[in-house]
C-alpha cells in the first residue's frame, strides 16, 4: 500500500515475445541386441522450437541426452534418403517433418521402418531392399550402340513420360509402408518397381522388355493390391501406385 | 532434460526366469528377420504369365459376375413374388431352358474361380511358412474343384421327374 505505483511499472514494460520453445515428448522405439532381445519404448522430453524438424530433436537427444540413440542420416535435407522412419505411425523422412505439423501436444512416436530387420534402434538392414532394386537392373541398357560416342538425345515429351519416377531417393518409405511387403519380403516392393518404371518408359533404354519380364514374375507387379500406402508415404510426392499400374498396363498391352 | 525408463546400459540384460539371458557386445541378441526376406538367390522363380492371367481373370470375371449375380438375385429374390415363389417346380422350370442352364453354369464357374483366386492371393500374402501355404492352398483347391464339379454335374444331370 505504501508503494502503489510499483505494480504499474511492471505492466508498462513492453510485452516480451513468448518463447518459441515448447516441451515435446519423443517416444522412441529402442532396440539394442547387446543389451536385450526385446525392443522397448523410451520417452525423451525435449525442449524444442516446434518449427524445427524431428531430425533436430533426434540430434538434440543424441548429442545432449543419450549418445547411444542410433539412427541414420546423411545430408539432413531430404535428398540422401537415409532417415526414413515411422513417425506417429506414418513413414516419413525425419529431416522433412516439422514438429508443429505432427501434433506436438501428444508424445511423438518414432519407430524404425517396418518389414526390414531392425539392427539397432532406428537402423534397419536395407540389404533386401537394395537387392530388389538391383534385381530390376536400374541402369541404362542399349543393344547396339554401347560406345559412348555421342549424346543420347530425347524429346522433352519423351523425358516427361518418366519424369515422376526419376525423383526417387531410395529411402524405402514406400516399400516399408506396403502391407504385402511386410508379410512377404519376396515381393519386389514399390521402390524397385518405380526404378524399373524409370527405365522401362525411357525412350533411350532398350531393355524394357527384360525388365517387364522380371516384373511379370509371381513376386512382381501382380502382387500389388493398390492400397496406395506407398503413394501416401513417398516424401518426394511420386505417384508410386500409378507407376505400378502403368507397368501392369504395359505388361498387358505388350501381350494382347 | 532427463530421460525416463532408462535401461541400464552396463551390458546386463533383463534377468528373466531361470534362463537368465544376458547379452553383451560379444553375445548380442538375435535380430528378428521379417518373413521371407529377399536374398541374392531370390529372382529365380517365374511362372510364365500365370500371375498376369490370374490378375486379368479377376477383373474380367468380376465385370461379368456383376451382371450375372445381380440378375440372379433380382429373379430369385425380388421380381414376381420374391423368395416365396422358389420351389422345386420353379428350379425345374428354369433349368428346362438351355439359357438358364448356361447362365447358372457360367455363374458357378466364374464365381468359384474368382473366389478361389482371391483366396489364393490372400494365402500368398499372409501365410508365412511354406507348409501353411501348401496346406491352405491344397484345402482351397480341393474345395473349389469339388464344388465346381458337383455343381456342373447337377446342372447337366438334373431330372425334373425325380421322386
Amino acid at each position: 500500500m505504501a508503494t502503489p505505483t510499483l505494480d504499474k511499472v511492471e505492466d508498462a514494460k513492453p510485452a516480451e515475445a513468448p518463447s518459441p520453445y515448447i516441451m515435446v515428448t519423443f517416444r522412441i522405439r529402442r532396440f539394442n541386441p547387446e543389451v536385450s532381445a526385446e525392443a522397448s519404448w523410451e520417452d525423451f522430453p525435449v525442449e524444442i522450437d516446434p518449427k524445427e524438424r524431428v531430425l533436430d530433436a533426434l540430434h538434440k537427444i543424441k548429442w545432449d541426452v543419450d549418445g547411444t540413440l542410433t539412427f541414420r542420416r546423411s545430408c539432413a535435407h531430404g535428398i540422401c534418403g537415409s532417415d526414413a522412419m515411422r513417425i506417429n505411425g506414418r513413414n516419413r523422412l525425419a529431416c522433412k517433418t516439422l514438429i508443429k505439423d505432427i501434433n506436438p501436444e501428444k508424445p511423438i512416436t518414432v519407430e524404425p521402418i517396418k518389414g526390414l530387420t531392425v539392427l539397432k534402434d532406428l537402423v534397419v538392414d536395407m540389404e533386401p531392399f537394395f537387392q530388389a532394386y538391383r534385381d530390376v537392373m536400374p541402369f541404362l541398357i542399349t543393344k547396339d550402340t554401347n560406345e559412348p560416342t555421342r549424346e543420347r538425345l530425347q524429346t522433352a515429351e519423351d523425358r516427361e513420360r518418366f519424369d515422376d519416377t526419376t525423383k526417387c531417393i531410395l529411402c524405402a518409405a514406400c516399400t516399408s509402408s506396403c502391407p504385402v511387403f511386410w508379410n512377404d519380403g519376396q515381393y519386389f516392393g514399390p521402390a524397385a518397381i518405380v526404378n524399373a518404371h524409370r527405365f522401362i518408359f525411357d525412350s533411350r533404354d532398350e531393355a524394357g522388355e527384360q525388365r517387364l519380364e522380371i516384373l511379370n514374375d509371381k513376386d512382381g507387379v501382380w502382387r500389388c493390391r493398390t492400397t496406395f500406402n506407398c503413394t501416401d508415404a513417398c516424401p518426394r510426392g511420386i505417384e508410386v501406385t500409378k507407376a505400378i499400374q502403368e507397368v501392369k498396363r504395359a505388361l498387358i498391352t505388350r501381350r494382347y | 532434460m532427463s530421460t525416463t525408463e532408462k535401461t541400464a546400459d552396463s551390458g546386463i540384460g533383463p534377468v528373466e526366469g531361470a534362463g537368465a539371458l544376458s547379452y553383451s557386445v560379444d553375445n548380442p541378441a538375435p535380430v528378428i528377420d521379417p518373413p521371407r526376406k529377399r536374398t541374392k538367390k531370390t529372382p529365380k522363380s517365374t511362372r510364365g504369365n500365370f500371375e498376369m492371367a490370374a490378375w486379368l481373370f479377376m477383373r474380367l470375371s468380376g465385370i461379368v459376375l456383376v451382371v450375372l449375380v445381380i440378375g440372379h438375385l433380382l429373379i430369385q429374390l425380388v421380381l414376381d413374388g420374391g423368395v416365396s415363389k422358389i420351389g422345386f417346380a420353379f428350379v425345374a422350370g428354369r433349368w428346362a431352358s438351355p439359357f438358364w442352364q448356361t447362365w447358372d453354369l457360367l455363374m458357378l464357374w466364374l464365381a468359384m474361380l474368382h473366389g478361389a483366386n482371391g483366396l489364393r492371393t490372400v494365402i500368398n500374402d499372409y501365410a508365412e511358412r511354406p507348409n501353411t501355404r501348401l496346406w491352405l492352398k491344397g484345402l482351397l483347391y480341393t474345395a473349389t474343384v469339388f464344388t465346381v464339379l458337383l455343381g456342373t454335374l447337377v446342372i447337366f444331370t438334373f431330372d425334373p421327374n425325380i421322386r
